[in-house]
């Protein structure tokens, strides 16, 4: 099937050609970060973690998100979204091979990760996350290659494939959550100690994954004859406007505790990151753009008018990504090591080699995806008005 | 000790790529080897069931006190220097009591007090969360209380740096050895990419001596076992009024500070 992707529009080939050259500048800095070592990043002593586990966190949520397409299909047979499952279910492929290479650049030693299989630690959950994910991505390739080629060839899927699917909607959620517990279990990082950490996690996940899906779903249809349906993008809008909804709420649930215990240790990432501390606030800009998008896009999303409408569904569905990927993929690392143990403050920012591996991730991202679409939409293109039953 | 087994890893490791099918054989080496050492402790070596420290602060008088404890452990364990605090290597150092105590603040306390440097570094937890997250077992806790970090088998993922309360942990942002003053032969240098911290001087035990800065500190540090009830630290431990760092955290610390009284916060306004 993979040739469907080796013939293309001359805006495809363009399309793949940019991809591969930030892919290029990326790899010439990571091999410096590679030789340097992670000191070509912004990150410090105080603030070990930066952009790089942010992403991967923020990723990890996108590519549990095919799940809000996977139960309505399979679970409630919702045949709306049927043709939308596999944009879902390929989403989440490229997300997690994205995961993936964020903890690989983060690694100080990244020719010894095979340590991690070698030698397991289960009371690790780093451990954990790598074993589900690692799963979690096969699962997905399996289900979404496997009901491909039975739609190519005009069959159902095989029956093998439903257990798989039931089983990798529980997966989903687990993978979140477990990367959850990386940040939510560590004594003494006070903006990370909640419980709630990880129901915010899958709030937001339930945000921003189906947002990015209308919007690739609405570029779709732009490029190709492939139509993923009104009914369908309409649905999935009606999910981010719930999982937005719940996202803020429990937002504004940790912004209570913090401020009404009034424990200092509670209040002060919170004070370094609105509005900033002890004279340093380099995250405030970015955190109230956050907010403020998080704002727009919960009034857009909640009008019932807006919220039909593609165009202001489109721009609520960027605004509800954009919100997200400043409070999850940067603001929520930086939360937790700020100020750091001794109560006093080193900033973070990221460096520009750090900014074009990060860049590069993505193009890798993109490509994998383009190319998954590109085979899943010449397919549909070529069986247009043949209707599977999954 | 540490040689020995540094050697031994770095061939388990050569060897990892054939290992791939037995993993579980590879991993019962490696444990065999760890306990195997400690049950035969060389002679001579100092032994006990958990190491701990008390630093006793009334009797750190002048900022040579300081210096000189910093820079034992700096000239035997190939510490580097880096003009930029961001990628500072550090396995003991002093930062403030209002800043090695937060919990202990109080509005009025002298400012001679506030302000009195601290010695930090490991507290070698006993219930240690850098441990507990390590997805390697590059850091592991000994059986005598230590808790060690495998230079040779950390990923450099920093999940334990993130998991320690007391920023004990330091990340080689970059190749340490160009930065290291005079280099000592006979501990080894460390590469980029990868965690490192206070070892409590594990090679200096094993062959019988204090830790360097326990030696160095003219009696101001005091080190022993604590599940001894006959040793020293645990009569200080006893006799004196002592804290620890965020034991609130339920992560044991075993490095306990005796602060002293007024007099001594009189003192501590001399030592800047
Ligand atoms: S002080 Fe930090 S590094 Fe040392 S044992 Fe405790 S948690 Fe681990
Ligand atoms: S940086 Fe090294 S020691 Fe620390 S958690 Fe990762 S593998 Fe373990
Ligand atoms: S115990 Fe040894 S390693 Fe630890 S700070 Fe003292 S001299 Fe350095």
């Amino acid at each position: 099937m993979l040739e469907k992707a080796l013939s293309g529009s001359r805006n495809y080939w363009t399309w793949v050609l940019s991809l591969l050259a930030v892919i290029g500048v990326g790899v010439i800095f990571y091999l410096r970060q590679f030789d340097y070592g992670l000191g070509v990043t912004g990150m410090s002593r105080d603030v070990s973690w930066g952009l790089y586990i942010g992403q991967f966190t923020f990723f990890v949520g996108v590519a549990a998100s095919a799940v809000m397409l996977v139960i309505p299909f399979y679970l409630h047979n919702y045949k709306k979204f049927g043709r939308m499952v596999i944009l879902g279910e390929f989403l989440a492929v490229s997300a997690v091979l994205m995961c993936m290479l964020f903890i690989f650049v983060d690694m100080g030693q990244p020719t010894r990760v095979v340590n991690m299989f070698l030698h397991p630690t289960p009371n690790s959950v780093m451990f954990f996350d790598a074993v589900v994910l690692f799963g979690y991505l096969l699962l997905n390739i399996t289900i979404g290659w496997t009901s491909m080629n039975a739609e190519k060839k005009g069959f159902a899927p095989p029956a093998w494939v439903k257990p798989l699917v039931y089983i990798s909607i529980p997966w989903a959620f687990s993978i979140h959550t477990v990367t959850a517990f990386l940040y939510a279990g560590l004594p003494g990082r006070e903006y990370w100690l909640t419980a709630i950490m990880a129901a915010r996690f899958l709030a937001s996940a339930f945000a921003a994954g189906p947002a990015l899906l209308i919007i690739l779903a609405i570029i779709v249809r732009k490029v190709s004859k492939f139509d993923p349906g009104k009914e369908a993008i309409k649905s999935i809008g009606k999910i981010v406007a719930y999982a937005m909804a719940a996202n803020v709420f429990f937002l504004l649930l940790e912004v209570f505790t913090a401020f009404y215990s009034s424990i200092p240790g509670e209040k002060n990432p919170f004070f370094y990151l609105y509005a900033g501390l002890q004279g340093h606030g380099r995250l405030v800009l970015l955190m109230w753009t956050s907010a403020i998008l998080a704002v727009i896009s919960l009034v857009l999303l909640i009008v019932p008018k807006t919220r039909n409408t593609e165009k202001t569904l489109l721009a609520a569905c960027g605004a509800v990504f954009a919100s997200l990927w400043i409070d999850k993929g940067f603001g929520l690392v930086v939360g937790g090591f700020v100020p750091n143990p001794f109560g006093t403050i080193t900033e973070y920012w990221p460096t520009i080699p750090e900014s074009f591996i990060v860049l590069a991730v993505w193009a890798i991202g993109a490509l994998v995806l383009t190319i998954l679409y590109k085979v899943a939409i010449s397919i549909r293109e070529e069986n247009a008005g043949i209707e599977i039953e999954h | 000790m540490s040689i020995d087994r540094r050697d031994f890893l770095k061939m388990i490791g050569a060897s990892a790529v054939f290992a791939l099918g037995g993993m579980g054989v590879v991993d019962g080496i490696v444990k065999d080897n760890v306990e195997a050492e400690q049950f035969r402790p060389e002679p001579g070596a100092l032994l006990a069931k958990q190491w701990a420290m008390v630093i006793d602060m009334r009797k750190f008088k002048t900022e040579g006190d300081y210096k000189r404890i910093i820079s034992a452990c700096n000239n035997i364990h190939n510490i580097p220097d880096f003009s930029d605090s961001k990628h500072e290597v550090k396995w003991i150092w002093t930062d403030t009591f209002e800043h090695a105590f937060p919990e202990q603040e109080q509005g009025y306390a002298p400012e001679s007090l506030k302000e009195m440097p601290i010695p930090l570094l490991c507290n070698h937890c006993e219930n240690p969360p850098c441990v507990r997250v390590c997805p390697t077992k590059a850091t592991f806790k000994r059986k005598d209380g230590l808790v060690m970090q495998d230079m040779h088998r950390c990923i450099g993922c920093r999940f334990c740096m993130a998991a320690c309360p007391y920023g004990s942990r330091s990340f080689n942002w970059t190749d340490p050895r160009p930065h290291i003053k005079k280099e000592n032969p006979d501990y080894p240098t460390r590469m980029r990419g990868v965690v490192e911290k206070c070892t409590f001087c594990v090679e200096r035990l094993a062959e019988g001596k204090m830790p360097a800065c326990v030696e160095a500190s003219n009696g101001a540090m005091m080190f022993g076992d604590l599940s001894d009830p006959n040793s020293e630290i645990r009569k200080v431990l006893e006799s004196n009024y002592t804290i620890r760092r965020k034991s609130e955290l339920g992560t044991g610390p075993n490095i306990y500070y005796i602060i002293g009284g007024a007099d001594n916060a009189r003192e501590g306004a001399k030592r800047e």
